[in-house]
């Protein structure tokens, strides 16, 4: 089996996670900006964590053979703070020269409040300004159906934003239908206690249509498990899919929207 | 699949969870003290699981979720604790 591990906080994790997911079969990785856990102290804390992402974290991944990209943003977390998200946005420019950086990701909203709502905007103009992908994060747990919400209606509003060109991720139940409706790519990320279990992630999958959605382990610091995209590939196997099914879902999918960045190349 | 086959592979599992939810509600029960709005959004959260319609999986979430439209002044914090408290204050 062949898989693409689409958003992957790698730098939180152990090596042992590379080797890992090299023997299930990943043949690349992809690591969006987000929070650290603390919130940090100045945008000088966000260069070097650019610079981990884009230099340090792919010299770690290619020892075990993997290709790794990265996507660059304050996360919603942090962009509360419009002072320090509006210093953070400004190093960004300089880090989408990097040929292993593939957009502006993941930016979205937490508490669905005004001042990440403008910072959402203010990412959103900066990856079309630059002709770059979008991943957007969808708020947790309460948060998420009215989140999603007003991330539609404002990524709707802004005429210049293609949606096969964003992919909205952390959809569940409620609202995977209305991201896919509205012609974005959606995400379903797999975790132990919150977001999708394998079983939920193939139920949407088999109710909506595997055309545009990809599956992510979005492992991080937290509880949450590198190798839960095989795993669900393994589930589909057990509910009768085919190979073929399997790997459209799990590599082609993913291969599709990102071969939209022309830095996104697996040799 | 077929039903059958559904069952064969989820029973187990399902059963597993269920009772896992029932021992939770009588360990809420046997505490003291007064329970928050968490407890009774799952309550509310329950009548989706006894009903025969489908589409179970979303109610609960809604049972789950923030229904208001217009985004907040402020954020109350940074974390989420699963079920909608309400407006703010």
């Amino acid at each position: 089996m062949r898989y693409i591990e689409p958003h992957a906080h790698m730098v939180s994790r152990v090596t042992d996670d590379y080797e890992a997911m090299r023997l299930a079969g990943c043949a690349a990785i992809c690591e969006p900006a987000f929070w650290a856990g603390f919130d940090r102290s100045s945008a000088d804390g966000f260069y070097d964590y650019f610079c981990q992402l884009t230099d340090y974290e792919p010299k770690r991944a290619a020892k075990f053979g993997l290709p790794h990209f990265s996507w660059l943003c304050i996360n919603p977390k942090e962009s509360e703070d419009m002072g320090l998200a509006r210093e953070v946005i400004a190093l960004i420019p300089e880090f989408l020269k990097r040929d292993n950086v593939l957009g502006i990701g993941e930016i979205g909203l937490n508490k669905n409040t005004r001042n990440e709502l403008k910072i959402l905007e203010e990412h959103v103009d900066l990856a079309v300004r630059h002709g770059q992908l979008i991943l957007v994060h969808t708020p947790h747990l309460e948060d998420k159906f009215k989140g999603t919400r007003l991330i539609l209606d404002l990524l709707k509003a802004d005429s210049r934003v293609e949606p096969g060109r964003v992919i909205i991720d952390h959809v569940e139940e409620h609202t995977v239908d209305m991201v896919l409706d509205a012609g974005f790519w959606a995400g379903i990320t797999l975790y132990p206690e919150s977001k999708a279990t394998p079983a939920r992630a193939i139920d949407m999958v088999e109710q909506a249509g595997m055309r545009n959605i990809w599956l992510n382990c979005a492992c991080d610091w937290g509880r949450s498990e590198p190798l839960a995209v095989p795993r669900t590939a393994l589930e589909m196997t057990r509910r009768g899919h085919s190979p073929e099914a399997v790997d459209h879902l799990v590599y082609g999918n993913p291969l599709r929207f990102l071969s939209q960045s022309p830095r996104f190349r697996l040799s | 699949m077929t039903r059958q086959q559904v069952l064969d592979l989820y029973f187990m599992d399902a059963r597993c969870k269920l009772i896992e939810l029932a021992a939770f509600l009588d360990r809420v029960d046997r505490s003291e003290g007064e329970a928050d709005f968490r407890f009774a959004a799952l309550q509310n959260a329950l009548s989706a699981l006894a009903s025969d319609q489908p589409g179970r999986a979303r109610s609960v979430l809604m049972a789950l979720s923030d229904p208001t439209e217009q985004p907040l002044n402020a954020a109350p914090g940074k974390g989420a604790c699963g079920a909608w408290p309400g407006p703010p204050e």
